[in-house]
């Protein structure tokens, strides 16, 4: 599916109890659709296609958040966290830690909304089980 | 050196900066070109192939049909000796050992076809590995090349937002806040449904003169006059 198929899509698509709202950005040559979950615009997701994959990313927080000391530990935790978490994985890019999924480009609306969904509510999870190593 | 290898040593490095690409686009032509060669070299190997097992199954097929001549030229042979044809035995014999030289040719003929056949194969075996594992490193090159493209596209829209500002415990502490307020709004409208049940349930049992707010007109006017006679 193309982004901004799945753009119009998502926006008449209710699933698992959340709504979506997204925007589509296309300002260096590389589409990318930010998808908002019930409202959480802290959070959004950021959905890329490739010509393999659909990545879907989350930044969390940047590496200057995490309190002095505990990167390894952070580090250490969130590797552990990894296989846990259901369809999401931690990652980094640049200096902002984030959790992605990725799915095929044959994935239907379902398993879109699906992804988004999980990833949405796996990255509050997320924060909240590592707040204690971040600065306010 | 692998392409995952050299992501991680790009990284490393931190030539992972924003716009900086880890791979320069025409490396990127140059490989795809690779592997389009590839795809053209391993067709053309396909083709041959298909080419050497047809001669493979023609000369097999020669063989076969050479043997069967040897088999019936020993039978004449037998027959003849049989009636003391010795002379005539012998040009048949004659006949049969050159049909044997001719299937020992063609055996030949046959063995390098197969040695051939083999060989492609192997060769048809490496490409498409070869094909395959650079696709997939292609491929890695490609998606953090659009990774980066999209962070630089993410970045842009973060700073212009107000999510920018926000670190990731005053975003988190927002969201519970969000989610609370919205289990609240729900608490209340069930709060609100039951009560309303609640409500209309009374109607009802007021209609039907049952419960504590029975009470009538009458029974009231009743109790007033039982407190002026007393």
């Amino acid at each position: 599916m193309e982004l901004n198929e799945l753009s119009i899509k998502l926006s008449q698509y209710e699933t698992e109890g959340a709504s979506f709202e997204s925007f589509f950005i296309n300002n260096v040559g590389q589409e990318v659709l930010q998808v908002i979950v019930d409202g959480n615009d802290e959070l959004p997701i950021f959905v890329t296609r490739t010509e393999e994959q659909v990545l879907c990313i989350c930044y969390l927080f940047t590496e200057q958040e995490i309190s002095a000391d505990k990167h390894a530990e952070l580090n250490d935790t969130l590797l552990r966290l990894n296989v846990p978490m259901p369809l999401s994985a931690f990652a980094k890019i640049d200096n902002k830690y984030a959790i992605f999924g990725a799915l095929s480009t044959n994935s239907t609306l379902e398993q879109l909304g699906h992804e988004i969904v999980t990833l949405s509510a796996n990255s509050i999870d997320a924060l909240d089980a590592i707040s204690d190593y971040l600065t306010e | 050196m692998s392409i995952l290898k050299k992501l991680f040593t790009a990284v490393k490095g931190g030539v992972n900066e924003v716009g900086e690409g880890i791979v320069d686009a025409n490396a990127i032509r140059i490989f795809e070109q690779e592997i389009r060669d590839a795809q053209d070299a391993l067709s053309e190997a396909k083709r041959s192939l298909t080419e050497v097992m047809a001669k493979e199954i023609q000369t097999s097929r020669a063989i076969k049909a050479l043997e069967d001549d040897i088999a019936k030229h020993e039978t004449y042979a037998t027959q003849a000796l049989d009636k003391d044809e010795e002379s005539l035995a012998l040009e048949i014999a004659g006949k049969i050992a050159e049909l044997e030289q001719e299937k020992s040719e063609q055996q030949q003929i046959l063995n390098t076809f197969s040695a051939n056949v083999a060989k492609l194969k192997e060769q048809i075996k490496q490409a498409e590995k070869t094909i395959v594992e650079n696709q997939r490193q292609l491929s890695m090159v490609k998606t953090t090349e659009s990774v980066q493209k999209a962070t630089m596209a993410v970045n842009d829209t973060m700073t212009s937002g107000d999510s920018a500002m926000a670190s990731a415990k005053q975003s988190l502490e927002r969201i519970k806040q969000r989610q609370m307020d919205r289990q609240d709004q729900l608490d209340a409208a069930q709060q609100l449904a039951d009560e309303s049940n609640d409500k209309s349930l009374h109607d009802k049992m007021r209609e039907a003169g049952i419960g504590e707010d029975a009470s009538k007109g009458a029974d009231v006017l009743a109790r007033i006059r039982a407190k002026q006679n007393k």
